[in-house]
């Protein structure tokens, strides 16, 4: 069977799949539409948690990205796991023991006030929709380059599917879907790591293959071979540190304070019935992610070792059948500069910006490519002076993988239906945050008190399907790369919450004042400097320009300082926060009574 | 009221403090493994090998995941042994 049937025959029974759960697990009160009513147990928590908070930006774009950026790619493995150890030591039992359902109803509480409620209800809105551009993109991209349809109807049945059991299956529907897709994800990245580990060194363990050393080469490790490799090509050495020391620890710190801060990912330890399950099911979530963090650094290695053995100084006439159907999907580029028919790949860019292909009209009137002597299709783009004539997307090393190690089409089909677990989990869970904070915060606790659960439950389950619609009209026009786009969502997230919840639980102190100005100061200047950067004045966006050398990517780890001092310095000129909201933070700082189940406490 | 949580506080500051205590030694042990091995002292310890690894490198990539689900797993147990200790029995 060829690649497209078995990508229809997987992706479509993984999408049966996962609407049989929605229909099995429909949601009939608020409670359960919420937090599952607080039924789920602590492992599948775990899984759902994992499926959550990987998205596409891990499955898809995280191995890309240190593929080509190596060591420094370190700081997404670093930032993205140790975030969870915050979370878990820091966030997650406390806001359990809280017993509420989302973090602006947290915040609203603990700083008795609809002004800080209203506040942070903005920031995880915001932060929840620039996370979903990511997944969007994603979804897009695997149904697009797989599955033969138009980037539109691929976005399409991806939202019909997300709609289905979002809005109808809310928090339970989404949380035992997850379950399976964490399965399906995990399965879909690590079969061709395994794969491709055996092929490259022997090792069928990933995480020890890339340790050692190369098939066929006498002894030589493979990571010192990737090195020699590199350095013929004119690259840098890929396990040497590029970016400077203070950079990457700002970015490594804005994506794991990011990380513990995302209002999507918090909400899951309000879905099992205990302090002690919440702490559980924390362990259960970061045991998953890291069996796809470890293998990522690993399928990175052998994905850059395998293209750089396979493409530089390859005629064109004779490159693999992968590269032609990726460069007919937009995300290859090849510029034959000397006129020698190969393809030179070196460091530099190859010309500048994305990709402009050519086109022209045929006799038909439909729109074709133009293609050049080698038949390679011809760009607009003006070639640079460098000697690199090749541009290779990085969001296709994950989805190429399989193709450039030769592996059977099924494997190829599964890493299709991976990538799509991958984004639609996550894009379900943000939906839930959207729709959640809209109905509960927004309507319910500021304009309507007395709203019956009933009228609730259909608000809700309109803001689900509103919030659908908006996120597919980021799938039809995506801004730039998935990881990339997803960082920036940290920055912010680092930059206005998790200051707000961390001196919610562990400073009596801390005011209704200090934690509104602190929130907005975090969060619009992060803003700001991400916006300055990276969209009005992106010429300037390097280390030059950067404020003390630091990225648009790691100034969330700034705006979160700011954000401290700030709210400490306001919160010392202004009155003490009222006694019940004092008892209220030495209640969750107590232990929990052995065979106590907290209840939802505004039901 | 404010007798009963008099009361509360002095028990629950023990475990509030034994909390924070354990909260800083793994917090520590956090920062160490990733922003100590794996960004600051990184072209230090890559002078050591670890087969094909660079030290430096393998915390980076691998060995900072490692501890750190091991430190949830560590403070998974000690919470709920400190629970169990403090915790107020109602039916008592």
């Amino acid at each position: 069977m060829d690649v497209q049937y078995w990508t229809y025959l997987i992706v479509g029974l993984t999408f049966a799949l996962y609407i049989g759960i929605a229909i099995w697990a429909k949601a009939s009160t608020t409670g359960e539409f919420y937090i599952a009513g607080k039924g789920v147990p602590a492992l599948a928590n775990g899984m759902a948690t994992a499926a959550d908070w990987m998205s596409a930006a891990s499955f898809l774009g995280m191995a890309g990205i240190i593929s080509f950026a190596g060591y420094d790619g370190s700081v997404y493995l670093m930032g993205w796991t140790g975030g969870y150890v915050l979370l878990a030591l820091l966030l997650a039992p406390y806001l359990r023991k809280f017993g509420h359902f989302t973090v602006p109803d947290f915040v609203g509480d603990r700083y008795y006030s609809k002004t800080a409620r209203v506040v942070a209800l903005f920031c995880a809105i915001f932060i929840s929709f620039t996370y979903v551009c990511g997944q969007m993109r994603g979804v897009g991209i695997v149904f697009s380059k797989f599955l033969d349809v138009s980037i539109f109807w691929g976005v399409i049945i991806g939202m019909a599917i997300v709609f289905f059991y979002a809005v109808l299956g809310g928090m339970k529907g989404i949380t035992y879907t997850q379950v399976a897709q964490y399965c399906v994800l995990i399965f879909a990245f690590m079969v061709p790591a395994i794969f491709i580990s055996i092929q490259l060194t022997g090792n069928p363990i990933p995480q020890l293959g890339f340790g050692d050393t190369a098939v066929g080469s006498e002894g030589v490790y493979l990571l010192d071979k990737l090195d020699g490799l590199s350095q013929d090509l004119g690259f840098a050495k890929y396990t040497e540190r590029q970016g400077s020391k203070l950079d990457l620890f700002a970015i490594t710190l804005a994506l794991m304070v990011g990380t513990a801060g995302l209002p999507h990912v918090i909400i899951r330890f309000y879905t099992v019935k205990k302090v002690s399950a919440a702490r559980v099911s924390a362990f259960w979530a970061l045991l998953f992610i890291a069996i796809l963090y470890t293998t990522a650094p690993a399928v990175a290695v052998f994905a850059r070792t395998n293209l750089l053995e396979t493409i530089p100084e390859k005629a064109y006439s004779e490159v693999p059948g992968w590269f032609k159907k990726w460069e007919n999907a937009d995300l290859i580029a090849w510029i034959d500069k000397n006129k020698d028919g190969k393809i030179q790949y070196v460091a530099g860019k190859s010309f500048e910006g994305k990709p402009d292909y050519a086109v022209t009209q045929n006799d038909a009137g439909d729109t074709i490519p133009l293609r050049g002597t080698n038949d390679e299709r011809l760009l607009k783009n003006k070639p640079t002076e460098g000697a690199n004539e090749l541009f290779v997307d990085r969001d296709i090393m994950v989805l190429a993988n399989p193709e450039i190690a030769n592996l059977p089409n099924w494997v190829i089909a599964l890493v299709a239906a991976g990538g799509l677990a991958a984004a639609l989990s996550t894009a379900a869970g943000l939906l839930l945050v959207i729709s959640t904070s809209v109905a509960h915060d927004f309507v319910k606790k500021t304009i309507n008190p007395g709203m019956s659960d009933k009228s609730e439950l259909i608000v809700a389950r309109m803001a689900a399907a509103i919030a659908v619609l908006i996120a597919g009209y980021f799938g039809l026009h995506p801004p730039g790369f998935v990881a990339e786009v997803v960082a920036f969502a940290f920055g912010l997230a680092a930059a206005s919450f998790f200051p707000a919840i961390i001196m919610g639980i562990f400073s009596k102190r801390m005011n209704r004042e200090g934690a509104i100005t602190g929130m907005i100061v975090g969060i619009t200047f992060t803003t700001a400097y991400i916006i300055y950067f990276q969209f009005i004045n992106k010429a300037d966006s390097n280390p030059d320009h950067w404020w003390f050398g630091i990225s648009p990517k790691g100034i969330g780890a700034v705006g979160m300082l700011l954000n401290f001092i700030v709210s400490f310095a306001v919160s010392a000129v202004t009155p003490k926060p009222p006694q019940d909201v004092v008892d209220m933070i030495e209640n969750i700082r107590q232990p929990e009574d052995e065979d106590e189940e907290l209840e939802v406490s505004d039901h | 009221m404010s007798e009963k949580s008099q009361d509360n506080s002095n028990g629950s500051s023990a475990y509030w403090k034994a909390n924070l205590k354990w909260v800083g030694i793994l917090l520590s042990i956090w920062f160490i493994v990733s922003y100590g091995c794996g960004i600051l002292f990184v072209d230090q310890l890559d002078k050591i090998r670890l087969g094909g690894f660079g030290l430096g490198f393998w915390f980076a990539q691998q060995g900072s995941i490692y501890v750190f689900v091991i430190l949830i797993a560590i403070y998974v147990k000690v919470m709920n042994r400190l629970d169990k200790k403090y915790s107020v029995k109602k039916k008592d």
